[in-house]
């Protein structure tokens, strides 16, 4: 009974003058990105997808569950009265498993934009969904552009952070803007990457950075826990990356997925992407530099080498 | 007959009996309504008030839910 547990002949072998063994190399580690808090929330995954544009449900449910997101934005708009039999968004979203974070879309004016937040959390105080304790702050200053409305977002904001709302708000990407935002009690300031559903990426990664330094630098008067969500724009893997890469925490996104034309496929890739920039961003890339610098040694080459110049 | 009064229901000119609560008012427009909010003169209209309130001559209502959005 003492052999049973011997699993390989290893008696014949033995006899063999073999070198040691390799040493056990280190195991690499896992690189388990933590949670990331946003007020009285967290978040297991740092990308936030939203649920508008699908072709279909389906492909909306497919969609996000292969971007591993926990939270999923969404809308708030009158009932259908005509149409009441109509499938409801609510009937497709999971919601033991998705956190929703209404939003305020669509609207222009601090007014608007509060009484919007106001029915989402009534909505999803009915169903019973953690998300009635936070929105997605948007307020619009132009149709056609998209782009937010400074002043309307920092009275929304004001008013619904008196209101008890966590408050994600959406904002360009002023950096003294954004400090405003957090001034105002934001939970989190929300920067543009460029205008929503444009694909244009992070079209001011300097203004990015500038953002992240004064929200999250404690020599600017930040703190490294306040947290940056690069939200809008982004149209492929690599904005995504580059937004983290930057040291934002994470990325709203929609558009760049849903309007793909394999959705499900892109909601992989950003999750792969935002991983990327997330550990990316804590390896101290290398300065670029004009000149090269050899991988492989000099020394012991056989070749005769040319130096331009010299 | 039963008089009327009119409101303003999701942006269009409705109108109702007297003494129409909210409640009946969710009921008849959308009977298989799960998540919904309701909204009378700008101001939320808690769930628990939909049976009290009745629906006034000149209500601006509101009925809404969520979509897909970003």
């Amino acid at each position: 009974m003492a052999t049973a547990s011997r699993s390989s002949p290893s008696s014949a072998a033995a006899d063999v003058d073999l070198p040691e063994a390799m040493p056990a190399t280190a195991q690499t580690p896992s690189f388990a990105i933590p949670p990331l808090s946003v007020g009285s929330f967290t978040l297991k995954n740092r990308l936030v997808v939203g649920t508008g544009k699908y072709r279909d449900y389906e492909s909306m449910q497919r969609a996000l569950d292969a971007s591993g997101c926990d939270a999923v934005t969404v809308a708030v708009r009158r009932e259908r009265l005509v149409d009441a039999q109509g499938r409801s968004l609510l009937d497709h979203l999971d919601l033991a498993r998705y956190t929703i974070l209404p939003n305020t879309a669509g609207c222009f004016s601090a007014e608007d934009a509060v009484r919007v937040a106001r029915l989402g959390r009534e909505i999803l105080d009915s169903v019973d969904n953690p998300g009635k304790h936070w929105v997605k702050l948007e307020v619009l200053g132009d149709k056609k552009t998209l782009l937010p409305d400074p002043v309307g977002t920092l009275e929304a904001c004001r008013e619904l952070v008196k209101d008890g709302f966590c408050v994600l708000c959406y904002s360009s990407d002023d950096p003294i803007m954004a400090v405003r935002l957090r001034d105002a009690g934001a939970a989190s300031v929300m920067p543009a990457g460029s205008p929503i559903g444009s694909g244009r990426g992070v079209a001011n990664p300097a203004n990015i950075a500038l953002i992240l330094e004064l929200l999250k630098d404690k020599a600017s008067g930040g703190d490294p826990s306040y947290p940056v969500i690069v939200d809008a724009g982004v149209g492929t893997p690599s904005d995504v990356t580059l937004a983290m890469e930057l040291g934002a925490d994470g990325v709203l996104l929609n558009t760049g997925i849903a309007h793909a034309q394999d959705p499900v496929r892109m909601a992989h890739a950003m999750k792969l992407a935002l991983e990327s920039g997330y550990h990316g961003a804590r390896s101290g890339r290398i300065g670029k530099k004009l000149h090269a610098s050899a991988s492989s040694p000099w020394e012991g080459s056989i070749a005769s080498v040319v130096i331009h110049g010299e | 007959m039963t008089p009327e009064i009119r409101i303003e229901l999701n942006g269009q000119p409705a109108s109702v009996t007297t003494g129409t609560t909210v409640a009946d008012l969710v009921s008849r427009t959308l009977p298989n309504a799960r998540a919904y909010a309701v909204e009378v003169n700008r101001s939320v209209l808690s769930r628990r008030d939909h049976a009290e309130r009745k629906v006034r001559d000149g209500d601006r209502i509101e009925i809404v839910t969520l979509v897909g959005g970003g």
